[in-house]
């Protein structure tokens, strides 16, 4: 039964008297978890900030008509040329229509599923922007803008004004910021559009939208769904796009082939619309954590060293604890305890500097174009970083404090005292 | 008279460089309250000896008793409490921690004990320092005193956990005769008054002269 009172009482004396090694050695701890958390909360925010700009105004399933070829040609009804490889040259795509037939009763059902989050109609449409005698072309998107705002983080692209306000007009558009910017138009003007058919419409701007993406901003804006509905003269029934979120991404995959197989459409998941994201945070992950564990084993050698020396220091010391009466465990103890303070001291030390840095580089200022709601350096204040951090800094103090304690241990004092 | 201190037939072998038999079939015993010495020319295997006495050195054959208990063959931890409780040891070299106040060197080993509360150790402690008339020392560091302090610090230590023999590996050996005859007066007080038993490896003939019994050593023998 080890006397751990007597044991860390030595264990302090030996790190006080040499304070300035045991600095160094804790300041090694301190730099490789300062570093881990420093990277791993800006990479992590980072990585999130850029699934969030997929993520959060994708649809985890996308459901929407196709203009596609029909996959049965004429020449398959024949059936003297079943047996025959025919080949149809110059195949049109089969005229069919950009309604989704039955989207609302779609959608309820969908909503039934417990699977689904949410699912909404859109209307896409093609329209012009009329300035004048000139005609811009663009896209003109019918939504229901609180459950946009809900489900797709709608609101964070909206530079000005609000989904509430779309909402409540009539005749309202949300308009990309730049045809805002070519027209020179602002909240409260009015705009007039026409559609393909050449009906012209005048809407009045109650909000400006900016995805990030310039090319997309320079065409699409936003209307209500029953706006689109009255423009283009259709039933309170029609919709051409369905958006559907998931409370787990992992079974969109399943989910959309599901949805195609029952209701006769095309459904794509967002693995695969987006399949190249998710490498590119598997990678970043991969290298914020391969910098920090190398950091952290140069941290355990610069312990491993010190300790090692001290203890050829101290040589004399073992020999009369031992023949006064301490064993070989005892002495281990109290070596490993001076590198577990080590580990401690230096790791939350590291975890303060890391949490300093974090929150100096969180108010950095950082303006970009693709992401309207980001002013500063994305940080992700993780407390499990924190925790990952403290306990490897334990557990490389642990193992480069274990192999110079195991030689002290075995240290003969016999040696030592004749040896003088 | 019980025997504090027994050995019987200890053999002790060099494996390196060569084979080398520095300890022929030694046997004898200690008495409590006995001030022996052990004399012998460098070489003649009394500080070896006194190594297996001490239980530190455990590579040896024969047999080892201590309060008429056979310790040859225990446990290294078992062995350490024993060490801890029953041996206390004086060094030629005076082998303070010396980071440490006296007052903690001379704690430590009780403290290791943990058979007493602090206060009592602490109280112990500055007694020993006391009756060896060093106790204005007690709050100095152990590597800011002189060498015979150090020596009389070295025996308080020894002393502390009221040790049922102390043994010393030339422990006036390093000091000037003033300070020698102080060590050897300490060391035949305790034996006189406490009846403590000792048994001290020494090359100081005067020194060997003023004990009770002295053991001559040669070629790995006892010879008188």
């Amino acid at each position: 039964m080890p006397n751990w009172s007597v044991i860390l009482n030595i264990a302090k004396t030996h790190l006080l008297t040499k304070i300035k090694q045991t600095v160094t050695a804790a300041l090694g701890v301190t730099f490789g978890i300062g570093a881990y958390i420093t990277l791993v909360s800006f990479m992590t925010g980072l990585n999130g900030m850029l699934d969030d700009l997929i993520l959060n105004q994708t649809p985890h399933i996308h459901i929407y008509n196709e203009i596609e070829p029909s996959k049965n040609q004429p020449i398959d009804l024949y059936d003297e040329f079943k047996n025959s490889f025919n080949v149809v040259h110059s195949i049109k795509p089969k005229l069919s229509q950009r309604k989704i037939h039955n989207a609302f009763p779609i959608i309820d059902y969908l909503k039934e599923d417990e699977n689904v989050r949410g699912a909404i109609p859109q209307i896409k449409t093609q329209i012009f922007y009329i300035a004048g005698s000139i005609e811009l072309g663009g896209n003109l998107t019918g939504i229901y803008p609180l459950e946009e705002a809900k489900l797709f983080n709608f609101k964070d692209y909206i530079i000005k004004g609000s989904p509430e306000a779309l909402q409540n007009a009539n005749n309202g558009i949300l308009l990309g910021s730049g045809i805002a910017k070519k027209m020179s138009l602002d909240i409260g003007d009015r705009i007039q559009i026409s559609t393909i058919k050449g009906h012209i419409f005048p809407l009045r701007i109650v909000g400006i939208y900016q995805s990030g993406i310039a090319d997309l901003d320079a065409i699409q804006s936003f209307v209500n769904l029953k706006t689109v509905q009255r423009i283009l003269g259709e039933a309170e029934n029609y919709a051409t796009d369905i958006n559907v979120k998931l409370h787990d991404i992992d079974i969109a995959f399943d989910m959309s082939k599901k949805i195609e197989k029952q209701f006769h459409v095309k459904a794509v998941d967002i693995n695969t619309a987006n399949a190249q994201f998710e490498t590119g945070t598997t990678i970043r992950n991969l290298i914020t954590y391969a910098v920090s564990i190398t950091l952290l084993i140069v941290a355990g050698f610069g312990i491993y060293n010190i300790l090692n020396m001290l203890i050829y220091e101290k040589m004399n010391d073992i020999a009369i604890l031992k023949a006064t009466g301490f064993s070989g465990k005892d002495v281990q103890l109290i070596f490993m305890s001076q590198a577990i303070i080590i580990g401690i001291a230096g790791g939350i030390l590291g975890l303060l500097i890391g949490f300093i840095f974090t929150s100096i580089i969180s108010t950095i200022p950082f303006a970009t174009d693709a992401l309207p709601t980001i002013e500063t350096y994305p940080i992700n204040f993780n407390v499990w970083f924190y925790v990952i951090g403290i306990v490897f800094a334990m557990i490389s103090t642990f193992f480069a404090g274990y192999l110079p304690s195991q030689k002290a241990k075995k240290i003969d004092p016999v040696q030592i005292i004749r040896g003088q | 008279m019980s025997i504090v201190l027994a050995a019987k037939n200890i053999n002790k072998y060099f494996k390196k460089p060569v084979r080398f038999h520095v300890l022929k079939d030694i046997s004898f015993k200690i008495e409590k309250g006995e001030f022996s010495s052990i004399m012998g020319k460098s070489g003649c295997g009394k500080s070896t000896l006194l190594y297996i006495l001490s239980t530190m050195d455990t590579d040896y054959e024969g047999e080892l008793y201590l309060n008429d208990e056979l310790v040859t063959g225990d446990s290294r931890e078992k062995l350490s409490y024993i060490r801890n409780k029953h041996i206390g040891f004086v060094f030629q070299f005076h082998y303070l921690l010396s980071e440490f106040s006296v007052l903690e060197n001379v704690m430590l080993p009780a403290k290791k004990l943990a058979e007493r509360t602090l206060k009592e150790i602490e109280h112990n402690a500055i007694l020993q320092l006391k009756t060896l008339n060093i106790e204005h020392l007690a709050r100095k560091k152990a590597s800011q005193i002189s060498g015979g302090e150090k020596q009389r610090v070295a025996i308080a230590r020894a002393l502390i956990n009221n040790p049922s023999i102390i043994m010393g590996d030339e422990p006036t050996g390093n000091l000037d005769s003033y300070n020698s005859d102080n060590v050897f007066n300490i060391f035949k007080q305790l034996s006189d008054e406490k009846g403590l038993s000792l048994l001290v490896v020494t090359h100081d003939e005067d020194f060997a002269k003023r004990t009770d019994r002295i053991i001559t050593m040669e070629d790995g023998s006892i010879i008188s």
